[in-house]
């Protein structure tokens, strides 16, 4: 199947609807989340809790011995939680620092998590088969319900986000302020904390334990060069993670072996790099264009200074002094010189330049800032 | 105990021991999450050298992992240099990438390669006193054990050659620059003993575990020592110790070696992290409430000197105008009537000698802004703490 197959096929086929539809969804709520998470440089700590949560489905598997996927999420969703409290717990209580506990409890989990995984392998059980999928994702699997699940989150997750708008932007932003006015931050802090827990629990599925952190990240990330609004980030971050997961799906259904993940997360990775390049504000290629023009003009107005310094020494400012002394001046080039002609600064005959009464009063006033000499 | 059994558990320890070193210098320097990162990005470098070797003990895969590891670790710090986004951002958006790009590049040639991605993040430690390294025709040992204790014996040289250096600039960059140790040389040094371990041990223990062994003992060990030296023992101590116990569990167990590792790693730090004796989670929770009853124990005495009238120095005064819960000031009273510094007749508090010296030497600390030294002061004066 090729990519224009699949867009054909995309609204008839009953598995290829669901799965688009799933992994759309998905990935508009976890750029949403995610820019919560990267704005409050907790970016990593995605990576932790999906990981974390890895033992939770083991073990809801080994309690009620059945896969069905939604008590498979309800074990993730407590050993996230779990991992979570217990980061925090490591950070505030004792002198490890951040990066030390969020290492910790991802691989701690993780490694209990495999030992479950295995012992699970084990058994005579012929219903453990496919457990495994959590760790790459199957975007294959999703069936209607867990879509219809997802579109629940995702709109509870919504209506919590457009209810607590505001106090979730001052916490983002000034936490001490937000304290000062009387919220409780604490339970702010955890009601965001949950929701994220919760996007990356949904997505293990789809993406898989060790991915998910990017699903979170990249559309975000991505998001973050178009704007400094936080409601218009959020908005593109979730329409970037829409499209991913789209475009992930389709070109994973079109090839064969392919699993879903990886390529859902490479794709957001390529907004993340177009983003980066190309976003009008921020962007590298931008940066480098301004950098560039505003080199340009600090050469022009040096040259033109560098002039006006050799015509004020003469009582004819007009009077012709040859190019060759220009040429041990740093920041000379003949572009320059032409620009200067072009703006009527100077006039050139033959070898010689000369400087006109124009050129000579806007050198005169090229540092004096009240007077705006070009541009 | 049969010598295959031997071998795995003498192939985990050195394992062990190999990610203790660089995981203790990874922690104190605050880049946990690196090893993270590096054991994640290092697949498409496996995979790739893979291809060219077709062996996955060859030095060559093992110098083009680790080579990848260290790119990855430059590529965060030049995102990172853009300012476009924030460190931590910058090592979640790369390494998922790469390791995006390591499955996909295994999955499109699966026919053709014996490597999946299971084996990559969780090793097999079990089979690997099978894969032997022959000599001359004879039997040398298991292909890993050489891998490993060849990248332990570099690692331990390094360590002893350049301790000084490593000690200086993780503690102070600023100085250990300005002695001439070029921090970025230590960084990258250290990046590369971290990518090549990491890469050695994926094959016994899997990528992901690694940064288990890397980090749960360099923690537990923080917890228990502020001295560098002792750090280290106690790292590879706890690092061995949860080897082989984990190997013994796995075999009990019937389940993966790795994973009973890391759960063993797992056990030991939560014990640590309830139990240790001053940074522990319990030790810190006694101390707060110590300092807490001790804190209102001296706002009680200032209040006792700066009061003469009787109404003031009431034993029920305390509930009604300090606020207290009657628990609470129980406690106080309690407190500074064993330590002698008060007396009561009648209901009626008062200071004795002994406490109204300390009440005076407490605010002569307090006005001059050294609240630090009342800490020195209560070991003098306490018979009993809060």
């Amino acid at each position: 199947m090729n990519l224009q197959e699949y867009f054909s096929l995309v609204f008839s086929d009953y598995t290829l609807r669901t799965i688009t539809l799933g992994t759309a969804i998905l990935g508009a709520v976890t750029g949403m989340l995610g820019s919560f998470a990267v704005l409050r440089k907790q970016s990593l700590l995605g990576d932790a809790i999906s990981h974390a949560a890895l033992p939770g489905i083991a073990l809801a598997f080994l309690i009620t011995g059945a896969k069905d996927s939604n008590t498979l999420l309800i074990g993730a969703l407590v050993s996230g939680l779990l991992g979570t409290f217990w980061i925090r717990g490591i950070i505030s209580k004792t002198h490890l620092k951040s990066d030390t506990a969020l290492g910790l409890i991802l691989s701690l989990f993780f490694g209990f998590g495999m030992l479950l995984l295995t012992f699970i392998q084990k058994q005579p059980n012929a219903n453990q088969a496919g457990l495994d999928k959590y760790l790459f994702g199957q975007a294959a699997t999703l069936v209607e319900s867990d879509v219809w699940l997802m579109a629940i989150i995702t709109g509870i997750c919504v209506v919590v986000m457009f209810l607590f708008w505001k106090e979730f932007k001052l916490l983002l932003f000034d936490a001490d302020y937000t304290k000062t006015l009387g919220f409780n931050t604490k339970i702010i802090d955890i009601l965001i904390t949950t929701f994220i827990v919760l996007a990356i629990v949904l997505g293990l599925q789809t993406v898989g334990v060790v991915l998910m952190s990017a699903m979170l990240l990249a559309p975000a990330a991505a998001a973050r060069q178009w704007t400094n609004s936080l409601s218009t980030m959020v908005l593109l971050a979730a329409i970037f993670g829409a499209f991913s997961g789209v475009f992930g799906t389709a070109i994973s259904a079109s090839q064969d072996n392919l699993s879903t993940g990886p390529v859902i997360v490479l794709v957001a990775s390529v907004f993340v790099i177009f983003s980066f390049v190309f976003s009008p504000s921020r962007g590298l290629l931008f940066r480098q264009i301004r950098f560039i023009s505003n080199r340009r003009d600090l050469e022009f107005q040096k040259t033109l200074s560098f002039m006006y310094h050799i015509a004020e020494t003469h009582d004819d400012i007009s009077h012709p002094h040859t190019i060759k002394i220009l040429n041990n001046f740093q920041g000379f080039t003949r572009k320059t010189l032409q620009k200067l002609v072009d703006k009527n600064y100077v006039t050139i005959d033959g070898t010689m330049w000369s400087l006109t009464e124009e050129g000579f009063k806007t050198a005169a006033n090229l540092y004096n800032q009240n007077i705006k000499t070009h541009e | 105990m049969n010598s295959a059994q031997f071998e795995i558990q003498l192939i985990a320890s050195l394992v062990a021991i190999a990610c203790a070193i660089p995981g203790t210098f990874l922690v104190l320097r605050k880049m946990a999450m690196i090893s993270d990162a590096i054991s994640h990005s290092i697949l498409p470098g496996i995979v790739v050298g893979f291809f060219i070797t077709q062996d996955l003990n060859s030095p060559w895969l093992i110098l083009l992992a680790a080579f990848t590891g260290v790119i990855t670790v430059a590529l965060v710090e030049r995102i990172q240099k853009t300012g476009l986004v924030k460190e931590d951002t910058a090592i979640g958006l790369v390494f998922p990438a790469l390791f995006s790009i390591g499955v996909i590049m295994i999955a499109k040639n699966a026919n053709d390669v014996h490597l999946d991605v299971d084996a990559v993040l969780l090793g097999e430690l079990a089979f690997a006193p099978f894969d032997r390294l022959t000599a001359g025709g004879t039997d040398i040992g298991p292909k890993s054990l050489w891998v490993i204790g060849t990248i332990l014996t570099i690692t331990i040289g390094l360590l002893i050659a350049f301790f000084k250096e490593l000690k200086v600039s993780t503690f102070d960059p600023g100085l250990s620059a300005s002695l001439g140790f070029s921090p970025l040389v230590i960084h990258y040094g250290l990046m590369t003993v971290s990518s090549v371990t990491t890469v050695g041990a994926f094959d016994a223990v899997g990528a992901i575990l690694v940064v288990a062994l890397m980090i749960a003992p360099a923690a537990c060990a923080y917890l228990l020592t502020t001295d560098l030296k002792k750090m280290l023992g106690l790292a590879v101590f706890f690092g061995v110790f949860s080897a082989i116990s984990g190997y013994w569990m796995a075999h009990w167990l019937d389940a993966s070696i790795a994973g009973s590792i890391t759960t063993m790693l797992g056990v030991v730090f939560l014990l640590i992290y309830l139990f240790a004796p001053s940074k522990g989670l319990i030790a810190v929770m006694y101390r707060d409430k110590q300092q807490r009853i001790e804190v209102s124990l001296l706002t009680f005495l200032l209040h006792l000197k700066n009061h003469s009238e009787v109404r003031e120095r009431h034993v029920n005064h305390l509930n009604e105008h300090i606020n207290w819960q009657k628990v609470k000031s129980e406690t106080v009273l309690d407190l500074a009537l064993k330590n002698n510094m008060i007396l009561i007749n009648q209901n009626i508090v008062s200071l004795t000698a002994k406490g109204d010296e300390f009440t005076s030497q407490a605010i002569d600390y307090i006005i001059t802004n050294e609240d630090a030294q009342i800490e020195d002061m209560k070991e003098d004066f306490f018979l009993f703490r809060g």
